[in-house]
């Protein structure tokens, strides 16, 4: 008998905010321990939080961004827990009524198709501190520069059905709070973090199998990896008479495994309460209208442009559009040369992108900038070079080669493709004057020699030759 | 409603109060009669009325998004009975 594998995911974004969610203290990645948690942060008797305006903001362009509804009045409650790097005792989070609810991202899997996850809710809460347990003997390390960081807790219906829409579903998720500018992304610095609800049950069954929680998933990779593991898990438990429990399990990367956290029967009483330190969230309709007037083009919009616009194929358009930055770069190509987007969408995609990745780049640390990117892509379009030679012009440009200017280059270089007919024709008279065996073999009846000739000439050429002449010459003197 | 023993001793353990054998009895009446309290407030009719999420009939001011504070570490790590390279020192938590 099969089974059907349910995922939902509650995704952590830390929002991009310069100071912390309810204290002015900064948020900046990196800074020397303690020395960005102000009395607020540490919990100090006396203070009390006042909610950041840009936190509130961003949740709601979120909001309007998955077509959710941004609630006029939402609330803070407390969530009650100890530990060393939560100085309150509890962390301002939200339960009731969250300020996002009931949205909904379409994701695209690999052969093609579409799929509608639901978003339940989305809501503002604070982050906690830091804590090293490595370097101590004996003690643990606290530090509370991360503690209220506004983070926007995102989380999804339990509507995949795969470790593979999971990540699709993350994917979209991470490419659109960087579209709205409202994340930075970082999956590395724990910007951009990932809890896992994962159960299965029999296909054709109506009620959800036990799920089990995985803790802090911070790279795509990791996420599909304990995914997969935990399902196995699971099919196996259960199929050797046993049962899943409820509980937190951790993702051990090294191990590729999960395994239980804890399971003391407190661990989720967080006992939440409305906070009495806070008035409740009123977003009125004149803000949230601003709001929407300020929403960038969202991904979605921007494929199906793409795709109208440029006449690109819908593979094309999403991989162009899968970041915001990308999608730029690529117009600011097809803008400046003027050519067919089509031409620029095989360079962008193509040696742009082969040479990034293995690089380790993002687009915006590559070195061939989109106007001189451009710029080669006219001399191919007006058979200054043709386009295999242009791969060589493209890697001088990306070694910063006369500033990375592909004019410079194919002069300097001598790469100018050659027109010149009667130069053409020069070379395949020699081309065929040295190779009286393969002509007559030709002629004989065998057409596959035909390539062998024009690669003769192409290489006499130094790959300079116009391809196209070459061939048209190459037929009319050998069926001659 | 009364609460059981088994109740306040785990409030008191979730709170991390450490209560003493003499002083649970106290307690697990103290605290029973506030939920006699509240089942009396429950008993009243409140179909309709929007549930009350703060005392005070008013909203949140917001305030701008600007660092205002200063790194004021030494002076708050004098109230630390423990720190090194910047860090608050407590006793060994493992997950």
């Amino acid at each position: 008998m099969s089974w059907e594998v349910v995922i939902g995911l509650e995704v952590h974004a830390q929002l991009a905010t310069r100071s912390k969610i309810f204290s002015g203290a900064a948020t900046a990645y990196g800074a020397a321990p303690n020395t960005q948690a102000c009395s607020v942060d540490l919990g100090l008797p006396g203070v009390l939080p006042v909610l950041n305006q840009e936190a509130v903001r961003m949740a709601a362009k979120f909001g309007l961004a998955i077509g959710a509804s941004v609630s006029p009045r939402s609330v803070f409650a407390r969530k009650n827990y100890f530990y060393p790097d939560l100085p309150k005792g509890y962390q301002i989070s939200q339960y009731e009524l969250p300020v996002v609810s009931e949205g909904t991202l379409l994701i695209e899997l690999e052969d093609g198709t579409e799929k509608v996850i639901g978003v339940t809710r989305a809501h503002l809460e604070e982050d906690a501190g830091k804590s090293l347990h490595e370097d101590f003997q004996g003690y643990t390390g606290i530090d509370l520069n991360r503690a209220g960081t506004p983070l926007l807790e995102i989380v999804s219906e339990p509507d995949m059905r795969s470790a593979k829409e999971a990540i699709a579903y993350m994917k979209k998720l991470h490419s659109l709070v960087q579209y709205l500018e409202i994340c930075d992304g970082n999956m590395q610095e724990g910007s951009f973090r990932c809890d896992a609800n994962v159960s299965v049950r029999r296909v054709g069954a109506a009620e959800y199998g036990t799920r089990a929680e995985i803790k802090n998933l911070n790279s795509f990779r990791f996420v599909e990896r304990a995914i997969n593991f935990e399902v196995e898990r699971q099919i196996e438990l259960i199929e050797s008479g046993g049962k899943v429990v409820q509980e937190t399990r951790l993702y051990d990367a090294e191990k590729n495994e999960t395994r239980s956290m804890r399971t003391k029967e407190e661990a989720n009483d967080y006992r939440y309460f409305p906070d009495p330190d806070l008035l409740p969230l009123v977003v009125e309709a004149d803000f949230l209208q601003q709001v929407k007037a300020e929403l960038p083009e969202l991904p979605d919009d921007k494929r199906q442009r793409f795709m109208t616009q440029y006449g690109l194929s819908k593979y094309d358009a999403s991989v162009l559009t899968a970041s915001r930055e990308l999608a730029d770069y690529f117009e600011e190509v097809v803008q400046s040369s003027e050519c067919e987007a089509k031409l620029c969408a095989n360079w962008v995609m193509g040696d742009l992108a082969a040479l990034l990745n293995k690089n380790d780049l993002e687009i915006t640390e590559s070195p061939v900038t989109a106007a001189h990117l451009a710029k080669m892509i006219r001399r191919i379009a007006d058979n200054t070079i043709s386009g295999k030679i242009a791969k060589d012009v493209f890697e001088a440009m990306w070694a910063g080669e006369h500033d990375g200017d592909a004019d410079g280059i194919i002069e300097a270089k001598g790469l100018k493709q050659v027109t010149d007919t009667g130069a053409i024709e020069k070379l395949v008279d020699e081309v065929i004057a040295a190779n009286p065996g393969q002509v007559e073999a030709y002629r004989g009846g065998k057409d596959k020699l035909f390539g062998f000739f024009v690669g003769q000439v192409m290489k006499v050429s130094k790959g300079k030759a116009n391809p196209a002449q070459v061939n048209d010459l190459l037929k009319k003197k050998l069926d001659a | 409603m009364s609460l059981q023993r088994e109740d306040v001793e785990k409030i008191a353990h979730l709170a991390r109060i450490e209560l003493s054998e003499a002083d649970i009895p106290r307690y697990t009446d103290n605290l029973s009669s506030i939920f006699e309290f509240i089942e009396q407030l429950n008993s009243v009719d409140t179909k309709g009325i929007v549930p009350m999420a703060h005392p005070l009939d008013a909203v949140a001011r917001l305030r701008p998004d600007m660092v205002s504070e200063t790194d004021q570490r030494v002076h708050f790590q004098q109230n630390a009975p423990l720190v090194e390279a910047g860090l608050y020192l407590v006793p060994k938590v493992i997950e």
